[in-house]
Order: C-alpha cells, then sequence, then structure tokens
C-alpha cells in the first residue's frame, strides 16, 4: 500500500515535469522534425518583404578604405564575427578587395586610374541559382523561398565544408577554432557561432523580420543600396535602369543578386 | 571464421600490436581535434579541404580497384583469379574503411554526420557519395564473406549471391565516378571543371588498387604457406600496366585542352602544381616527382622482361603506388584551390596533428586488411592442406 503510494506519487511528479517542459519539447521537435529549415527571427507587422533581395554597390562614391570601415565594422561587429590574427583561419561576412581580386575573370590590362585604386566591396551574392545550396548534403545552407536569401542553420552544419568548395565567390568562412574568445565585445541580440561550422552573410534576415535595412546598407551612406530585384519601382532598379552595373563571374550562371555600379 | 583471424604467430601479434599503437597515438590526437577544432590542421579559408579529403579520394581508388579481379573471375570466368578475388574484395574493404574514416575526421561537427541521413538532400553529389560508398561496402563484406566461408566448407557459394557480385562491378565503377563528381561539379574551379576527372581517377585507381594487390600478393607468398601464384601476378601486372598508361594519356589530354586554349581559370592550377605560381612553388618537386614515377613505373610494367621478373615488378608497382598517390593525394586537392576564386595563393601543407591523424587512419585499414587477410589466407590453408 505504502508502496504503490510512493510509486503514484513519483509518476505524479514525473508527469508534472514532462508537462512543465512541453514548450521545450515542442521547440526541440520543431527544429528537428521538418526538413525546411524555418525563419530564424519571428517576422513583425513591419517586415520588409520581396521576391529576391538584391544589393546594388555604387562604386562611384567609393574613394578610399576608409570610406568601407565603418560598413565592415557595423556588419561584423552586429553579427559577432570574430578576429583572428591567424589569417588562415579568418572569419569574414563583407569585406573589400583590390578590382583584380573581386573580379579575377574579367582583369582588364589597362583599368583607369580610379578603378585600379578604389577598394571594391565584396559579400555573398545570395545567388539566383546558388552553388552552394546545390552540394549541402544536409539543406544546412538553403535559399529561402519568399525573398531568395541564401541562409544558414549553423546548428545543422555538419561542417563538411563542401559549401566552401562550391562557392565560387569565396564568400564563406569556416570556424577552425571556438570563435567565442576572439569576439571583441559580443552582441546578445545575435547568436555567436561553435567551432566546426560554416558561416556567411545572410542580407541581415533578422533586421529585414522587423522592418529595417540591412546593417550594412544603413553605415554605408548611400554607398549601398538594397532592394527588391523583381519591383520595378525599388530602389536597385532605378538605379540599374539608369546605371550601366557588372556582377562577378557572371559566366558561371549563379545569377548573383549583387550589382556593381563603375 | 573470426577465430582464423586471432590464430597467429608472435611475428602476427607483433604486427597487430605495433599498427594499435599508431592507431591509439591517433586516436590520441585526434580527441585534440576534437576539443581544439580544425584550426590544428594545416586547412585554411582558402584551401578548406587538405590531406584528409586528398586520402579519401585516393583511396576510393583503391577500393574500385578490386573489381579488376571480380570481373576477369566472375564475368569472362578466367579461373586463375578465383584465387586471389577474395584478396580484391578484402582490400576494398579495409579501403572503404578508410575513406569512411577520413571523412569522419575531416568533418567539423561528427557528431551531427547522421543529419545526412536525417536530412536526405539528392541535390547533393556527398549524398549519393555516403550511399555508394557504403553500399559497396555493404556488398563486398557480403560477398566475401559468403564466398570465404562456402569455400571453407567445400561448397558453392549460395546462388543469392550472385545478383549481388554482378552489381559489385558497376558499383565500384560508380564510387569513383561519383567521387570524382564530388569536384568536377563545381563552377569556379577550373582544375576540377573537365569531363576527363572521373575517367582519369578511375584509370589511376585501376593502376593503384591492382598495383597495392600485387604487392600484397607477394608478401603473402613470403610470409604465409599461401601462394597466390605467378599467372595471378603476372596477370594483375598487365591490368596496371594498361591502367597506368591511360592514367598518363587522361592527364596529356587535360595538359592539351588546358594549355592549348590558355583559358587562365584552368591553366593557373597546373602552373602552381608544375611551374610554381607568383613565386609559390612548394608541390613543384612533389609533381614532378609524381609524374617521374609513373613513367618510369610504364617502363618497368610494360617491358615484357622487367615485368615478368618479379623483382623489378615490385619496384614497378612500388613506384606506379606511390605516383598515384602523390598525383591524387598530395596534389589534386590542393592544386584546386590554389589559386582561391578570388585569386590569391594560400599554400596548404599537412601540420604534424594532421599528418599523425593521418598514418592513424592508415594503420586502422592495414589493421582490417590484415585482420581479413589472415582469415582469408587461414581459410585457404586450410582447404590446401
Amino acid at each position: 500500500m505504502e508502496n504503490s503510494r510512493r510509486r503514484f506519487l513519483e509518476m505524479l511528479g514525473i508527469a508534472a515535469v514532462a508537462a512543465g517542459t512541453q514548450p521545450v519539447w515542442n521547440a526541440f521537435a520543431a527544429e528537428h522534425g521538418s526538413a525546411t529549415p524555418e525563419p530564424s527571427v519571428k517576422k513583425g507587422p513591419n517586415e520588409l518583404k520581396a521576391k529576391q533581395w538584391a544589393m546594388v554597390i555604387d562604386t562611384r562614391k567609393i574613394e578610399k578604405a576608409s570610406d568601407l570601415e565603418p560598413i565592415i565594422e557595423a556588419c561584423h561587429k552586429l553579427h559577432n564575427v570574430p578576429h583572428f590574427e591567424n589569417k588562415h583561419h579568418e572569419i569574414k561576412w563583407i569585406w573589400e578587395e583590390e578590382y583584380i581580386h573581386a573580379f579575377p575573370t574579367d582583369p582588364n590590362r589597362f583599368l583607369d586610374e580610379r578603378i585600379h585604386h578604389i577598394p571594391f566591396l565584396v559579400l555573398c551574392n545570395h545567388c539566383e541559382n546558388p552553388p552552394c545550396v546545390r552540394a549541402c548534403p544536409t539543406k544546412a545552407t538553403f535559399k529561402r523561398e519568399s525573398d531568395g536569401i541564401v541562409m544558414m542553420d549553423f546548428h545543422r552544419c555538419i561542417g563538411c565544408r563542401f559549401c566552401m568548395a562550391a562557392c565560387p565567390y569565396g564568400a564563406r568562412s569556416f570556424n577552425f577554432r571556438d570563435p567565442r574568445p576572439f569576439i571583441k565585445e559580443t552582441n546578445k541580440e545575435f547568436p555567436t557561432r561553435m567551432k566546426g561550422v560554416v558561416e556567411k552573410c545572410q542580407f541581415c534576415t533578422e533586421r529585414l523580420a522587423v522592418g529595417l535595412q540591412p546593417a550594412c546598407v544603413e553605415a554605408s551612406n548611400g554607398i549601398l543600396t538594397f532592394g527588391d530585384l523583381y519591383d520595378e519601382e525599388s530602389d536597385v532598379r532605378k538605379l540599374l535602369k539608369e546605371n550601366f552595373s557588372i556582377r562577378r563571374k557572371q559566366s558561371l550562371g549563379t545569377e548573383p543578386s549583387v550589382y556593381y555600379i563603375v | 571464421m573470426l577465430e582464423l583471424a586471432i590464430k597467429g604467430s608472435k611475428k602476427f601479434y607483433g604486427w597487430i600490436i605495433a599498427l594499435l599503437a599508431i592507431v591509439g597515438i591517433g586516436f590520441g590526437i585526434y580527441l585534440m581535434q576534437l576539443g581544439f577544432g580544425l584550426g590544428i590542421t594545416g586547412m585554411s579559408r582558402d584551401v578548406s579541404w587538405g590531406f584528409y579529403i586528398a586520402q579519401f579520394t585516393f583511396l576510393v581508388g583503391v577500393a574500385a580497384g578490386g573489381v579488376m579481379v571480380v570481373t576477369p573471375y566472375y564475368l569472362h570466368n578466367y579461373k586463375a583469379f578465383g584465387k586471389i578475388t577474395i584478396l580484391g574484395e578484402f582490400l576494398a574493404i579495409a579501403a572503404i574503411s578508410m575513406c569512411l574514416m577520413f571523412i569522419l575526421v575531416d568533418l567539423g561537427q561528427p557528431m551531427r554526420m547522421f543529419n545526412v541521413l536525417l536530412y536526405p538532400t539528392p541535390n547533393s553529389v556527398l549524398f549519393w557519395d555516403m550511399i555508394v560508398l557504403n553500399g559497396y561496402l555493404f556488398l563486398n563484406i557480403v560477398i566475401g564473406w559468403n564466398v570465404l566461408e562456402a569455400e571453407r566448407n567445400g561448397a558453392h557459394y549460395p546462388m543469392w549471391i550472385k545478383p549481388l557480385i554482378y552489381l559489385s562491378i558497376p558499383w565500384a565503377v560508380g564510387i569513383h565516378t561519383v567521387t570524382a563528381f564530388l569536384y568536377c561539379g563545381l563552377p569556379g574551379r577550373g582544375f576540377w571543371l573537365t569531363a576527363i576527372l572521373a575517367p582519369r581517377f578511375l584509370a589511376s585507381a585501376f593502376a593503384a588498387g591492382p598495383a597495392l594487390l600485387i604487392l600484397l600478393c607477394l608478401i603473402i607468398r613470403k610470409v604465409t604457406n599461401f601462394d597466390p601464384g605467378k599467372e595471378q601476378i603476372q596477370s594483375l601486372a598487365k591490368i596496371v600496366a594498361y591502367a597506368i598508361c591511360l592514367n598518363v594519356f587522361f592527364f596529356l589530354c587535360e595538359v592539351f585542352v588546358v594549355f592549348y586554349s590558355q583559358i587562365p581559370e584552368h591553366m593557373d592550377h597546373l602552373k602552381y602544381l608544375f611551374f610554381g605560381f607568383h613565386g609559390h612553388d612548394s608541390l613543384v618537386g612533389w609533381m614532378w616527382s609524381s609524374m617521374a614515377l609513373m613513367l618510369v613505373g610504364i617502363i618497368l610494367l610494360v617491358n615484357p622482361f622487367t615485368r615478368k621478373n618479379e623483382t623489378t615488378l615490385a619496384v614497378g608497382c612500388g613506384v606506379i603506388f606511390i605516383g598515384t598517390w602523390i598525383d591524387k593525394g598530395l596534389g589534386m586537392i590542393s592544386g584546386g584551390f590554389v589559386p582561391s576564386p578570388l585569386h590569391h595563393v594560400t599554400e596548404y601543407a599537412p601540420t604534424l596533428p594532421e599528418i599523425g591523424i593521418t598514418l592513424a587512419v592508415w594503420a586502422a585499414g592495414f589493421l582490417i586488411l590484415t585482420i581479413f587477410y589472415k582469415m582469408a589466407i587461414g581459410v585457404k590453408e586450410e582447404v590446401r592442406g
């Protein structure tokens, strides 16, 4: 009798714990149960929408490296991108390159002085036909159908680095070691990553969800313009209509969504 | 039959313990890698695959090479190979095991590896590679085990094995083709972006695999009472001779296309490997050695006098194995990453811990090989005596 009452109380206790942790289990089930990953930030009422987000970089407004520093700083600070002294372990989401490295397949021997000297901003191109997404064996990197952003699920990535081999733009970085001790100031609003996973620019999905432009665009002083590629009235389309623009390695058929006005 | 694998001489146990020691040390280093991350290797943002993936690529070839004894025996009824098919199949088992271990040690988050099964992604070549590699391992274990057991019992192997044997033949071609597709379908990697990559992989596989098998046969003859046979070794030698010629021919086709078209994205990688690029030339010596070794191998194996002499044959097989290993296990992967897609030159060299882990995987592979071969030869000795 005594024994069965104790057992009953035990069962009750376990049931209470199970009921109490129900939301945790649900979250767990949601994360692992669906084949297509869910967006990471819940969308707010002011969410910015597009068919395919795109960026136009107006290089005419760039004169020197210091014009780009605040842009890179804004992104890397917001997204907890660590700083490594060792070049091999480097992690970067948006950075500067000379024309010859940003456009290595279109080398022009007698470049004009301006293009030759100015730094070019490079980042993930959020390709319309992304080779990295094709290569990933776990769908840890995927193209979000709602707005064409090529996203990363840091929790699903197994660190095989197939996407890095597949990306023709060198846009992806791998966490060769624990990045956390190398973040100057941790931004609590964005997840830090762990060792052994790949990461890259995600066009600030977390900001778009609450109605904000990407951090780099906001910090760019008009150098960067962001908008819907398939909306004729959008700022990016207006710029592209009026100016000659180029894209990186267009001949590969990846359809990059980052355009450069030169 | 497993009991046959654990009864052995002192020498046998010495060998096993030596291999276990290397595996143990390597496992310790792997725990370090697990703790720190892949940063203890020489890999970098620009060269994101290194020694591990290169060994994997080379060993898929060795595994596929096993089919060169299976096909003549089962498909063309070439009786002589009946004696050594089991050696080819067991070599494939050991090689595939090493491949899987190399993939495992290369993962940044190995605990998540089953995500590949949880979220099957048919558009990823890696998904298919997982299927063909594990399938080939399974086929060889089932076939090898049943055929050997039947031989031990003096019976014919069960008939349901036959379709599996036929399946294993195209499957062997499949493993190396899919492995080549990992690389040759990537836009912007000019070195790999060539339709000849899979045929090249297969040719080098059918040279390296049987060359290793010949060396193993010669060792087996020396240390056991089982003689794989002179005719068998000579037939294998002819296979190696043809395959290594094809391998060099395919490579020269690639060289022609690249240097006659003069498209920089394709040319720069070969320039880096064979002449150095912007002053970076750490692989130049290796690549020319590889070419020289393969050439010496061709001379020794095509010439009937040196092929029929088992001493020069052994030398020939040795240089072919090393030559193809340098070509695939060293140049093929780093070569594709240098220069980088942004045309920067970051060189790659494996670090000591990386080499330690690599040696441990090889040792584990040889341990598997030793145990399986001990079993096979035990049965052969039993049946004969």
